[in-house]
């Protein structure tokens, strides 16, 4: 267990030093939720309607967005072979870069929609739905993503490569995000349907998502 | 190198060349008897009138588009258990084909469409969910794409492939989920009264006959891509030879 919480602290050091961009996903996230009301006008009522999908989208491709930073690193300065190398499995290596992953970029982005939120005109109960369904459906976004964090590394090519592969496995959890949010807000179907079965997206891709990304890790780097 | 590429497949080189005219034959008769069928005996629905006939070409599309993925996912086994050399060149050869019937369905969908809904393209579950089984394909093409080396690229999208059929499944049923939460299901109604002999026929031949064309255009594809792979192979051989002589 030992070696598994030096490197999750490590790469808690590391995202939140210099250079680590810890912060710069939320920031993203700010500049996407700024430019939509820009591109569909300034309408309150809208924007209160449209709201949470907005929330969700921008939290989506913020969290893209920082994907690259999981493996890419460790790649480029070989600490990923000593990871491979390592008695520890790989599969709980890469669950541990996952959850400190998850802390340091994809929990800003629950902690900062509330106060987006503000600027869309969410009403505070639709807000604390926004916020829970964002807590539960992160984890999967980040799962989901190391898998294609682990291709793109392994491939030595970034870049777009890696939202045009993962964005489409990404769709269940924004669908039910989307809708657990909604629901909370609108109805007609009670906030517990689709919230459940966005925690349960989440748990399958933490059963089946490490063991992926270790897979392309040791197939791509062998 | 992938000098192991050289080894096996002259056998299945020989095998398909043998079979090839067979099945393209095959594929060819098929198709004269289907279409004929298509044209001239099944008969026009009494709503529809002749645009149900585009129906022969869209079931079968759609059929194809999953079947790719299936025969994808059973060669990235291949590659990833068995270690099978020519399980990545059938898993990159059927990505395209595969690619092409989803568009091909996409496509004949949206003219059913036109004169059915009044609109080339409606938010409906099925339709959805073929979009994107089509755009993971592309996917899995701009992959095959980006790296040089055939097994590593093989070996990474073998992995792609196997989370992408785990996700399909889920994938459909959520976007069925999403459709019915945001329109009636009155808008399309699936079946309506049970498919009339005279018309399930000719659907059938079609079916079978748009199967062997797969398998045709996928054989066919795999011979390319192993003679491709060689030529490969020998380029870099005369490079090596080349700067080393």
């Amino acid at each position: 267990m030992m070696p598994l919480a030096a490197l999750f602290l490590r790469d808690i050091r590391l995202a939140v030093r210099i250079g680590g961009g810890a912060v710069m996903g939320v920031l993203f996230f700010l500049i996407v939720v700024t430019l939509v009301p820009l591109a569909v006008g300034p309408d309150l009522a809208l924007l209160q309607r449209i709201g949470p999908a907005i929330l969700w989208l921008g939290a989506l491709l913020a969290s893209l967005l920082a994907l690259d930073h999981l493996f890419a690193a460790d790649y480029a300065d070989g600490s990923l072979d000593v990871i491979l190398t390592a008695r520890a499995p790989l599969e709980l290596a890469v669950l541990a870069k996952a959850a400190a992953h998850w802390l340091t970029t994809g929990l800003p982005l629950v902690i900062a929609a509330p106060v987006l939120g503000l600027m869309l005109n969410i009403e505070p109960k639709a807000m604390a739905a926004v916020t829970l369904t964002l807590l539960a459906g992160t984890p999967a976004l980040t799962l989901i993503g190391a898998v294609g964090a682990a291709l793109s590394v392994a491939l030595r090519r970034g870049g777009l490569l890696l939202p045009v592969l993962v964005l489409p496995l990404t769709i269940p959890v924004l669908i039910f995000g989307v809708a657990a949010a909604n629901a909370a807000i609108v109805g007609p179907t009670p906030f517990g349907t689709p919230f459940t079965i966005l925690c349960a997206l989440s748990l399958a891709s933490l059963a089946i998502g490490p063991f992926a990304a270790a897979a392309a890790l040791r197939h791509g780097l062998e | 190198m992938a000098l192991i590429d050289l080894a096996n497949p002259t056998r299945f080189l020989n095998l398909a060349n043998r079979c090839l005219p067979w099945l393209a034959g095959l594929t060819a008769v098929l198709f004269a008897a289907g279409l004929y069928q298509t044209w001239f005996v099944a008969p026009d629905d009494y709503q529809q009138g002749a645009t149900v006939k585009i129906m022969y070409i869209h079931v079968p599309s759609a059929w194809l588009g999953m079947f790719g993925w299936t025969l994808m996912s059973i060669a990235a086994l291949g590659t990833l258990v068995w270690r099978h050399p020519l399980a990545d060149v059938a898993a990159k050869t059927a990505a395209p084909i595969g690619a092409a019937f989803a568009f091909l369905c996409l496509v004949t969908g949206s003219l059913w469409g036109r004169p059915m809904w009044g609109t080339y393209w409606v938010w409906d579950a099925r339709l959805t969910s073929v979009l994107v089984l089509f755009l993971m394909y592309l996917g899995m093409m701009t992959l095959w794409r980006t790296v040089e080396d055939p097994s590593r690229a093989g070996r990474a999208a073998a992995v792609l492939t196997l989370v992408g059929a785990i996700n399909l499944p889920i994938i459909k049923f959520s976007v069925d989920w999403w459709n019915t939460l945001h329109q009636p299901a009155s808008v399309f109604r699936v079946g309506g009264p049970a498919i009339d002999r005279s018309i399930l026929l000719p659907l059938i031949v079609m079916v079978l006959a748009f199967t062997l064309l797969f398998v045709t255009l996928h054989l066919a594809a795999m011979r390319n891509e192993i003679m491709r792979r060689r030529v490969r192979t020998l380029r870099l051989q005369q490079a090596g030879a080349g700067a080393g002589g």
